[in-house]
């Protein structure tokens, strides 16, 4: 199938793509790479009367230190951070989850932060990122705030963006020598959505020990690292015993196993 | 609206409607049928084409959103050395049978190639899990991208 009409409209500048969302409230949509966004549309699961193209605007794709954390702009591919063609100051991990996404094709256009903005709960950076306590970057009428990954996304494709305001970018710590991570996805097939995640991310000296499980309802779910207590926290998520259960279940583990022989 | 952009070397101006996908565009427009549309969501693969060298879902990829940039499709091979070395391999191991995913396949191959992740069967096979072929059951698909790799080392 194909879309339905829209109008097209290429952002030059974050202001520019500021001034459109306000402008259009409610009947547009931002699109960076569209990866998500358009498959829906063509099924006619998702309709925008008015698409507003963030791709061209260079100032997306920026990163750099940020004391002591780094920043990666909303429009940096998955194939960009894949092939490490920025800093991964996370010792391998977004690296790794990078290269998990979809097909490559998929990620030579795919974005960081049109993941975040579109908020799938199956998708990879929504779980990934949360795992590392990393902070979304929103600049708005008002300026710029900054808003941590476990208040961003409100529900299934549901985030704190207000009309009127861009995601930036997200800020991602600097993990030390001894952290260690882990990620664990499952796909029937390479490249699906994922009927589970679970990522793992412990770094003592950054008081980090975070257990999330994706795929599972409206948004990423955190767990207590506390081998007493996730199997209760899951339990109140999910149906005890129903297929869901035991898949999240087994992926938690594995990760936290992976996590300790990592 | 008014799009100008490159195809297999060409600038190519034209009149298109917002919605259109660079799928449609390429075939509808310019008649290179050589791109084929199957599922048009993202999930088939048959529609690879390359965008600035990289593959790209022509299906999934708005035209308005290539201004200024650099298509090439399954047409625009024509004196690359790779593709002609993958070609020849797909067909002597029975790498096709309809042909209706072969544009993409051979297309995300010649980028498998070159950016060295095909070391083995089991990478070949993850590596191409985004292109689906209904006819050869893939055993032929990876045989072809394991000769084409050793032919142009």
């Amino acid at each position: 199938m194909k879309a339905a009409p829209l109008t097209y409209h290429r952002a030059k500048s974050i202001a520019h793509a500021m001034e459109l969302t306000a402008k259009y409230d409610g009947t547009a949509k931002l699109m960076a790479g569209g990866q998500s966004l358009l498959p829906m549309m063509n099924l006619r699961m998702a309709l925008a009367e008015h698409v507003i193209d963030v791709s061209g605007i260079a100032a997306l794709r920026e990163c750099r230190p940020v004391n002591g954390k780094y920043f990666i702009g909303a429009g940096v591919t998955h194939a960009m951070i894949e092939d490490g063609r920025l800093e991964d100051t996370t010792r391998g991990y977004l690296r790794h989850v990078a290269g998990g996404i979809a097909y490559r094709s998929v990620r030579n256009r795919g974005t960081i932060g049109g993941s975040l903005a579109h908020a799938d709960p199956a998708a990879d950076w929504p779980t990934a990122l949360l795992a590392l306590d990393a902070r979304a970057l929103i600049e708005g009428p008002d300026g710029e705030r900054e808003v941590p990954l476990a208040q961003f996304q409100r529900g299934l494709m549901e985030t704190a963006l207000n009309p009127g305001e861009v995601l930036k970018g997200v800020l991602v710590p600097r993990l030390s020598s001894g952290a260690r991570w882990a990620y664990q996805k499952f796909t029937r097939k390479v490249g699906e959505f994922a009927h589970s995640i679970a990522a793992v991310v412990i770094d003592p000296k950054l008081g980090l020990a975070n257990v999330v499980v994706g795929a599972i309802g409206g948004k990423p779910l955190r767990l207590s690292m506390d081998d007493t207590r996730w199997p209760g926290e899951l339990g109140a998520a999910v149906e005890r015993g129903s297929y869901e259960h035991q898949l999240h279940q087994t992926m938690v583990r594995r990760a936290i196993a992976a996590c300790a022989s990592s | 609206m008014r799009i100008e952009l490159k195809v297999n070397g060409e600038s190519v101006a034209a009149e298109i409607e917002d919605r259109m996908t660079l799928g449609d565009f390429l075939r509808e427009r310019l008649h290179l049928t050589g791109t084929h549309l199957a599922c048009e969501h993202g999930v088939c693969g048959a529609c690879t084409v390359l965008v600035d060298e990289e593959p790209v879902r022509a299906c999934i990829t708005l035209a308005a959103a290539l201004e200024g940039r650099q298509v090439r499709t399954i047409e625009g091979f024509e004196d690359d050395r790779a593709m002609q070395v993958i070609r020849e391999c797909f067909s002597e191991a029975h790498g096709l049978q309809c042909g209706y995913c072969t544009p993409g396949m051979v297309i995300t191959v010649r980028d498998l190639i070159q950016r060295g992740r095909c070391a083995d069967a089991a990478q070949i096979r993850a590596e191409l899990a985004g292109n689906l072929c209904r006819c050869t059951g893939y055993a032929g698909i990876v045989k072809a991208t394991e000769l084409a790799r050793d032919r142009l080392k």
